[in-house]
């Protein structure tokens, strides 16, 4: 037992072990909140949003933390996500009618198609040097949008029904429309929950934190670091970032997915460019490669506009402030030694130099 | 002379012949023949953009030679990539250092046992027994050589926050973590002080030792080539000068006028 608390607080552990209980502590805390009726309306509809902020973010600051390459199409891979599982949940409804196994066959069929999407997308992009990945995700995220917006899919007693026309979809007597073109994804039965969105960061942390501090994660930190010595010590620079961008992908689709089951009504118009520039901004503000860091800045920033509701016009203006005075702040050398100083003094973060 | 019956019947570590790379109209390396046998160390010299540098990218396939064939203990290397290179058995330093700077010296160090130490990656989702067992297998190996070089103290500390002379260190401490056939060096003593130089070469003779590998090793500091190197290659204009003992090389005139020439 001594043991393990040592172990827990140790150098190469500790930042591992402030995620795990920043996630866990919050959620027993909102989750007495919310079942108890202390919570308003507005926040208990913004915990799994932000569950699913988490994730997507901490998956991004692998590719951009660790991998060093920009993705700008984390909002693609979400609704790649979003919209697999939309289908996956709407189609299994008749068979599986337990929620949770539902839920959880949804998130693993969103990851997995944004994992397969990411694939694709790196075999051309990552043979290059360069910033090709940034233009090429950035492409991908218009190009997912356009393509949901025209998606029409339908359920009825023969099966599946897919078209990209209007009103093709021929349903036969008592089918049912899972994805309706601009509409989107309508009448979407809400099976997410908030443990599965704790569950699910908890997830998406161990896989980070386990794979960073393995032979896998010391290559594709050492890829970033230095291309030409990367290899020279027989480490494959196009495979390794491929894993990086396959994992995030997953795990920004299992955030999607999730996002997904969670509204009734969804179009694919959510997942544009600006969320993929939102979830960046979480990432660098939060700090690249410190996971600590990204949660913290997503909770904040999500959650900071829709307090500021009550503000109305002044609201996306005092948001701007803000955003500004913690670029400012985050950046300055006075306030960057002396937070170091600190995380050094208590010991907390230092994964970014896992 | 001595040497050459010696080693006549040997399959050599490195052989490369012909070897020559042209960069549109500029022939930086041309005709260059070599030859390094087991557990020894040879010296590769000559003027500032005579090619050195060219020479260890050609053999590490950094660059596509334009002509001349590479083989590695009789296994024909010339078509492979660099980290292919690297799996077949050579390992390399680099003049202007290139660490992972932001890595602790002791993952410098154990990223080079990229291939050597080898789990897959399940077993590091997972944390596997198999990922706990390589882990402590490459750190104790890691350890192990960061002792060699006299960095088991900075084991932790990242790799950009050590002093020059230590980077220099750490680079071939990586290199050897990848357990390579042959070592190439590229200026290992540059921007090293008179005694760090001599610490260098007692380690350099070590290495040789200890792990009975091959080196190849450029060098400007004319004390530390003569003393530690078998043999001698001298570049001039991307071609051979003369090759042979320091003592033949130090009386070659040639090799004389183009020093002083420069
Ligand atoms: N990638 C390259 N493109 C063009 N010229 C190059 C390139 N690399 C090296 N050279 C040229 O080849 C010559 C030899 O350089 P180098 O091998 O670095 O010399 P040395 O290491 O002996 O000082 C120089 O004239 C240099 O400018
Ligand atoms: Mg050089």
């Amino acid at each position: 037992m001594g043991n393990l608390f040592k172990k827990m607080f140790s150098r190469e552990n500790r930042g591992r072990t402030a995620s795990y209980l920043i996630i866990i502590i919050a959620y027993i805390v909102l989750e007495i909140m919310r079942l108890s009726g202390n919570m308003t309306n507005l926040l208990s509809s913004l915990l799994v949003p932000v569950c699913c902020y988490i994730t997507a973010a901490i998956a991004l600051n692998l590719n951009v933390g660790f991998s060093g390459e920009l993705n700008l199409g984390q909002g693609g891979f979400m609704g790649v996500g979003a919209f697999t599982a939309v289908v996956v949940s709407g189609s299994l409804a008749g068979v599986i009618p337990n929620p949770v196994i539902r839920l959880i066959l949804a998130m693993i069929a969103g990851a997995v198609l944004a994992g397969a999407v990411g694939w694709l997308i790196g075999i051309p992009v990552l043979k290059l040097q360069g910033d090709y990945l940034a233009i090429v995700t950035l492409a991908f995220g218009q190009i997912i949008k356009s393509l949901i917006t025209n998606l029409y899919v339908g359920l009825d007693k023969n099966g599946m029904h897919f078209s990209f026309v209007d009103n093709h979809l021929n349903l036969a007597e008592g089918g049912k429309v899972l994805i309706s073109g601009p509409m989107g994804a309508t009448g979407t039965e809400r099976i997410a929950t908030f443990t599965a969105g704790a569950v699910l960061i908890l997830i998406a942390l161990t896989i980070v934190y386990n794979l960073i501090r393995s032979r896998h994660g010391r290559a594709i930190m050492a890829a970033r670091d230095n291309r030409i010595a990367a290899e020279s010590v027989g480490i494959h620079i196009a495979n390794t970032k491929m894993l990086a961008v396959v994992i995030s992908a997953a795990l920004a689709g299992a955030a999607g997915a999730l996002f997904g089951l969670n509204n009734a009504s969804l179009a694919a118009s959510k997942f544009d460019f600006n969320l993929s520039i939102l979830i960046l901004v979480y990432v660098v503000l939060g700090g690249l490669g410190n996971l600590n860091g990204t949660i913290i800045a997503t909770t904040v920033l999500v959650l900071l506009p829709e307090l500021l509701r009550s503000l109305q016009d002044y609201r996306m203006l005092i948001y701007a402030v803000i955003l500004i005075v913690i670029m400012l702040v985050s950046n300055n050398e006075k306030m960057k030694t002396g937070l170091e100083r600190l995380r050094r003094k208590t010991g907390k973060g230092a994964d970014s130099h896992a | 002379m001595r040497e050459e019956m010696k080693t006549d019947n040997r399959i050599p570590v490195l052989e490369a012949e012909d070897l020559g790379i042209d960069f549109g109209g500029l022939t930086a390396v041309n005709n260059l023949s070599l030859k390094i046998y087991d557990n020894e160390i040879v010296g590769l010299i000559g003027p500032n953009g005579a090619g050195k540098t060219t020479v260890f990218n050609l053999l590490t396939k950094v660059y596509e030679p334009t002509r001349g064939t590479i083989k590695l203990c009789g296994q024909d290397i010339g078509k492979m990539t660099t980290v292919e290179v690297n799996k077949a058995g050579i390992a390399r330093t680099f003049q202007n250092i290139r660490l992972f700077m932001n890595l602790s010296v002791l993952d410098n160090v154990i990223t080079g046992m990229h291939n050597t130490v080898v789990y897959g990656l399940t077993d590091s989702l997972f944390r596997t027994k198999k990922f706990r067992e390589s882990e402590k297998l490459a750190e104790e190996k890691a350890r192990e050589i960061l002792r060699i070089f006299e960095l088991e103290d900075k084991a932790d500390v990242p790799a950009g926050s050590l002093p020059y002379g230590e980077q220099r260190r750490l680079e071939i401490a990586r290199a050897l973590a990848t357990e390579p056939k042959l070592l190439l060096l590229d200026e290992p003593a540059a921007g090293m002080n008179p005694q760090e130089t001599e610490e260098l070469m007692k380690t350099i003779r070590f290495i040789k030792e200890h792990f009975g590998i091959a080196i190849l090793l450029i060098e400007h500091d004319m004390k530390l080539v003569m003393g530690i190197c078998e043999r001698i290659t001298v570049l001039n204009y991307g071609a051979m000068l003369a090759s042979g003992t320091p003592a033949e090389i130090q009386a070659n005139p040639q090799v004389i006028k183009a020093y002083l020439g420069e």
